[in-house]
């Protein structure tokens, strides 16, 4: 189980490291120049956690203009509260919008709360396995996501997507408004690995200078 | 009717339940002018009876699809210092008692609620302090939390994505 979790932890390590490597070379050079809204849509993919991930996620989607359409939402598989806030909030955008699509799938949680940090490399891989199909398949032009473990594993299949030239995707990071002074550990993961980062409290903005600061926006 | 509604959102929170029935703190509650207290209780393993005692109710449920109702129909909310919570009693306009459970460790959440207490959003306790916190607090000098920026995040969304204005 040792070797096991060694083997893996040097395996992942070594792809992340590669991954970041090939897209501080090619993709953020750019970053500037993909703009998939150019087409008029844009096809998004939210990664809602659960509870309060869920609602600020959601937040910011009530506030997207029509255009962001379909709407993929994933969700973790144990998470049964969040599909009903998705479809509430669809409901009230049908409602509002005209010809919205969306589509809710669910794959293993990465960590669940308490979860020792060894299992959850294993977990990680494992959900892992799950996100590169599912985001293959979708090939979404943006990534919204703010946090849940499960948006680590869905944002590096992006990335590989787009490290091996099948297709670019923008991966939009917006920290969860309760960090004030640390970011959380996807958000460190992901300060590195997403195109556009925004941080909520001036604190983040100062220790982070890459980061977007807007205020708070949910 | 001045109400005031406790919340421990998800989990359980049993110190704060013990305490804010006390008998100390629901003397404060009347001087206070409150005549009703609703506590929502969670997974707790203290769960005090419902009961109506001279011109004070005592209400108690575990848990609730939406606690926004009670939110909107109370005068005070004392809560745990999760995010959820603050956040839609903030987003109400209603005044924010925060207990904060100093059983957690390293609870991230603390972090939030702490920030709004020094923006002057909400006060802030502990289960030891609330007796003290709830005589000495004024809750008309409380600043109102403003509503998040989604309309900017949407602006600049589409200006990354290179989306028309289309007005």
């Amino acid at each position: 189980m040792f070797f096991v979790c060694v083997a893996a932890f040097l395996g992942l390590s070594f792809l992340i490291a590669l991954v970041i490597i090939c897209r501080m070379v090619i993709l953020v050079k750019h970053k500037e120049e993909y703009k998939p809204g150019k087409s008029g849509s844009v096809r998004v993919l939210v990664v809602a956690g659960s509870g309060g991930h869920t609602t600020e996620i959601l937040r910011l989607m009530e506030s997207l203009s029509p255009c962001y359409n379909p709407r993929h939402y994933v969700i973790a598989e144990t998470d049964t509260m969040s599909k009903d806030k998705i479809c509430c909030l669809e409901v009230s955008r049908k409602y509002k919008y005209a010809e919205q699509e969306y589509t809710i799938h669910k794959i293993p949680r990465s960590r669940e709360v308490h979860q020792s940090w060894s299992s959850t490399l294993l977990t990680t891989l494992h959900s892992l396995l799950y996100s590169g199909p599912l985001v293959f398949t979708l090939k979404p032009d943006l990534i919204l996501c703010n946090g849940p473990g499960t948006c680590v594993p869905l944002c590096v299949s992006a990335l590989l997507l787009g490290v091996l030239g099948i297709k670019r995707i923008l991966i939009v990071y917006v920290e969860s408004i309760c960090r004030v002074e640390t970011l959380s550990l996807s958000g460190k993961i992901l300060y590195y690995l997403s195109d556009y980062f925004f941080v909520q409290w001036p604190n983040l903005k100062e220790k982070y200078p890459r980061s977007i600061y807007l205020g708070r926006v949910v | 009717m001045k109400s005031a509604f406790v919340t421990v959102g998800s989990t359980s929170f049993d110190e704060l339940i013990l305490s804010v029935t006390s008998n100390s703190v629901i003397q404060i509650f009347r001087e206070l002018g409150f005549e009703k207290l609703v506590l929502q209780i969670g997974r707790g393993l203290v769960r005090p009876e419902p009961c109506t005692f001279g011109d004070f109710t005592l209400e108690v449920f575990q848990y609730k699809d939406s606690i926004a109702e009670e939110i909107q129909r109370a005068d005070l909310v004392i809560s745990h210092a999760g995010a959820g919570s603050c956040l839609e009693t903030l987003g109400a306009g209603k005044p924010l008692l925060v207990v904060v459970n100093d059983q957690l460790m390293d609870n991230h959440q603390l972090e939030l609620a702490r920030q709004l207490h020094r923006d002057g959003h909400l006060y802030y306790c502990t289960c030891k302090t609330l007796t003290d916190t709830m005589k000495s607090m004024e809750l008309s000098a409380l600043k109102p939390l403003l509503p998040g920026k989604t309309e900017e995040f949407a602006n600049f969304l589409d200006r990354i994505v290179g989306l028309e204005k289309v007005d």
